[in-house]
């Protein structure tokens, strides 16, 4: 086993929490009514293919990403289509979505549906890429980001190493554990494929030292796989972040404003990578994704296979309800979740989790003033100083946020957890990034 | 549940609070109260009750008639600027002084800038300064350390701190070893537990490193800085005992002498003060060193350390835009 490694600059160590860790994935009835959001990815939405009153089966492609950064939608659902119109999304915006009237569960033929565990793989390095773009694989930690681009490696670029990001550092979550614990055979697979994908000798699995068992159980399947380690980690937030993962595993620096092919790597979401594995090998696209739901008044936290389309509200009710106590609900974990504006929200392709937080743990406390402890500095993984970014930008000025590297934030939340003097750090910085990128855009 | 709570991400915070950085500070000074309690007696008390109280109720008063903002004097600083000022003062300063110490230590340096955070300058500091220079006798007349349970056979007794002996004894053309023969400057044992004339807080290098360290463990102050200020200290001090023994103390008696280590663990990691990034700890330490070194050893001051913080606070905010921390991926050109 590899020695256990870790990111050198910054980080945090929130409780964990992780209340469904080791507990096995639940299945919900299909619900009556589906809701399929357009826009699941970073990027462009997807153009919508159906109209009011077609029939879908499960598997049918909905929605087409046109766009460059964008992404295919499948009906995880048969039935009809019913509508196309705007819903609140995880974002807090009206957007585009598919309603969809559940009619039996009838799949398209061409997706195998056995569990029969395919080794052997068929496909060429393009036609892999090509049926991971049409299947609609994003990245499954939360970001979203389309995983073909991400494959398309440019001529003169070699990858060295490809990262599998099973870290799972957010405190509560444990969908990646889950389904480590379950799939692992096929996780190992999706790496091959993805390993041929973007024509590399060497894949590496981060995953943090509080899941031993996903170690354990990995390092017994890495025996058959020699060019896959499996990479114990030192339990730190945020580990999981891209550029954190890498300099923990490979020991190299992401360039500011550069992407990870520029020391050698491609980093990949562990369920991202299974997702390929059912992409490729059984012809499955994504519609279905491990959700982990939990609080700390939850009376069941649990892990859920489940379909896009449900209702957050349905998950929190096969847990046993919304407590009495509950005062806010996130999509995603405590760290970089969003809080949602309606337990009505549909389950989408970045739904990695659902939490539900008590009253007494949902309302910010009251801001107090900097005393200038230098926290925040110390325990930014980026070594900025969220301090002087959100005094910048709180000023508007937003020439000196550009050269204290602002856009290298990544919104890990960690300056804001560590601060004593509970100053929503973030808040201004989040603004000061987004008008510092309006500034770049409109100089060019 | 009516409404769903709606706010930016993180959703959770650690379990640091400005209270708790506060409080700290004031159980790590409580070693050295004890043993200044041990040698000085109740006076001690007295002057520790004054400062703190007038501290409070300047703040509270300054928050409620003229800011007329939140009150946040809860929130511990009033109490550990009330503490620093005591700590650095002798504690046979009359009540009435101590109380206009407190006044510029809360309203000037402090509440004038905007009160907690704002300030550039360590205001016990700045409060002990204007003492110094508004009542120089009473702030230079030192009790000598008595035992508590000998403090009724022996007549409290003033006399002057080791550092102000090496000077005078300089100043008057004796040697180092003719100073030290007289037997009025201590050994290094006494200085370090604090069987030593000075300032309240200042005599015992155990009790206060001890207090250190407990801040250390709990993440209120970095080691880096007292680390670096001992080691500018040393070095500085040892260079010159070096080149002349008979003229320059030892190294290690400027080391324990003084308010050196209540300066180098107390007052220089006030977060409020100091430089931000850690490069710029280290420069503003050894700063301090320096010219700590500089005023004992050239200056009209037996003592400097008070002079060099502030010295190096005024450096602060250029300290903070001249060294930042490493950025991730980032080369420097």
């Amino acid at each position: 086993m590899n020695a256990v490694k870790t990111f050198s600059r910054g980080g945090v160590h929130p409780e964990e929490n992780k209340f469904s860790s080791r507990k096995s994935i639940r299945e919900i009835p299909l619900p009556l009514q589906a809701i399929i959001p357009l826009g699941q990815n970073l990027g462009a939405p997807a153009k919508p293919i159906v109209k009011k009153g077609d029939i879908v089966k499960v598997g049918q492609l909905i929605g087409q990403g046109e766009a460059f950064i964008s992404s295919n939608i499948h009906s995880p659902y048969s039935g009809f289509v019913t509508k196309i119109d705007d819903v609140l999304d995880a974002s807090g915006y009206r957007r585009p979505a598919i309603f969809i009237q559940v009619d039996g569960d009838v799949w398209e033929e061409t997706i195998d549906r056995s569990e029969t565990l395919e080794t052997e793989i068929k496909l060429n390095r393009k036609a892999i890429i090509d049926r991971i773009k049409s299947s609609g694989i994003v990245g499954l930690g939360g970001a979203t980001f389309p995983t073909h681009v991400k494959l398309i490696i440019p001529e003169e670029k070699k990858v060295e190493a490809l990262l599998i990001n099973a870290v799972e550092c957010e405190p509560y979550l444990t969908c990646d554990e889950a389904l480590m614990l379950s799939k692992g055979e096929e996780i190992f697979v999706g790496i091959k494929i993805l390993m041929k994908a973007v024509d590399t000798q060497r894949a590496v699995i981060g995953i943090e030292r509080n899941k031993p068992e996903v170690i354990e159980y990995f390092d017994t399947i890495a025996k058959k796989y020699p060019e896959i380690e499996v990479q114990p980690l030192k339990v730190k937030y945020p580990q999981g972040g891209e550029k954190q993962l890498i300099k923990a595993v490979v020991n190299k620096e992401v360039p500011s404003g550069k992407l990870p092919l520029e020391v050698g790597c491609v980093v990949i979401n562990v369920g991202s990578a299974f997702a390929v594995y059912e992409a490729v090998q059984k012809n499955k696209p994504l519609i279905d994704r491990i959700v982990t739901v939990t609080g700390k008044s939850i009376a069941e936290p649990s892990n859920f296979k489940v379909r896009f389309g449900v209702p957050t509200q349905t998950l929190i009710e096969a847990v046993g309800g919304l407590p009495h106590d509950s005062a806010k609900i996130i999509s995603g974990g405590p760290m970089m979740g969003k809080a949602i504006a309606s337990p009505e929200i549909p389950i989408v392709k970045g739904s990695s989790g659902v939490l539900v937080m008590k009253e007494t743990e949902s309302h910010r406390k009251t801001e107090q003033n900097c005393i200038r402890c230098a926290k925040c500095t110390v325990v930014c993984p980026m070594g900025l100083e969220p301090y002087l970014l959100s005094k910048v930008s709180k000023l508007e000025k937003y020439d000196m946020a550009e050269t204290e590297n602002i856009l290298d934030c990544m919104e890990c939340g960690s300056c804001v957890y560590t601060c004593p003097a509970k100053i929503p750090l973030l808040d201004y910085i989040r603004t000061g990034k987004f008008k510092v990128s309006q500034i770049i855009r409109s100089r060019n | 549940m009516n409404q769903l709570v709606i706010s930016g991400s993180p959703h959770i915070n650690g379990s640091e609070s400005v209270k708790k950085i506060m409080y700290t500070v004031v159980i790590a000074m409580i070693p050295a109260l004890l043993v200044s309690i041990y040698f000085f007696g109740f006076q001690v008390l007295r002057v520790l009750a004054v400062s703190v109280i007038a501290c409070v109720l300047f703040e509270w008063l300054i928050q409620k008639f003229i800011i007329k903002g939140p009150l946040t004097v809860n929130d511990g600083s009033a109490v550990v600027s009330g503490m620093l000022l005591a700590f650095n003062i002798s504690s046979t300063v009359p009540t009435l002084m101590v109380i206009a110490g407190a006044f510029v230590t809360i309203a000037v340096a402090k509440m004038s800038f905007g009160g907690l955070g704002k300030n550039p300058f360590n205001p016990a500091l700045v409060g002990r300064v204007f003492m110094l220079i508004s009542f120089p006798v009473e702030m230079t007349s030192w009790p000598k350390p008595v035992p508590i349970f000998k403090s009724e056979l022996i007549d409290a007794l003033t006399g002057p701190t080791p550092l102000a002996v090496v000077k005078e004894g300089l100043d008057s053309g004796l040697t180092i070893d003719q100073i030290l023969a007289s037997g009025s400057v201590p050994s290094v044992f006494e200085a370090l537990i604090g069987n030593t004339s000075g300032a309240l807080g200042e005599i015992s290098a155990m009790a206060l490193l001890l207090g250190g360290i407990f801040m250390v463990i709990r993440k209120v102050i970095d080691w880096q800085i007292p680390v670096t200020i001992f080691v500018t200290v040393y070095v500085f001090a040892g260079i010159f005992h070096w080149i002349d023994p008979a003229y320059y103390m030892t190294p290690e008696f400027h080391l324990i002498s003084g308010g050196l280590v209540l300066g180098a663990v107390f007052m220089a990691t006030d977060m409020v003060t100091s430089p931000m990034s850690m490069s710029g700890k280290i420069v503003f330490a050894v700063g301090i060193g320096l010219i700590t070194i500089i005023i004992r050893m050239w200056g009209a001051y037996p003592e400097g350390i008070s002079f060099a913080i502030l010295i190096m606070n005024a450096f602060v905010p250029l300290i903070n835009k001249a060294f930042k921390p490493k950025r991730f991926g980032v080369v420097k050109k």
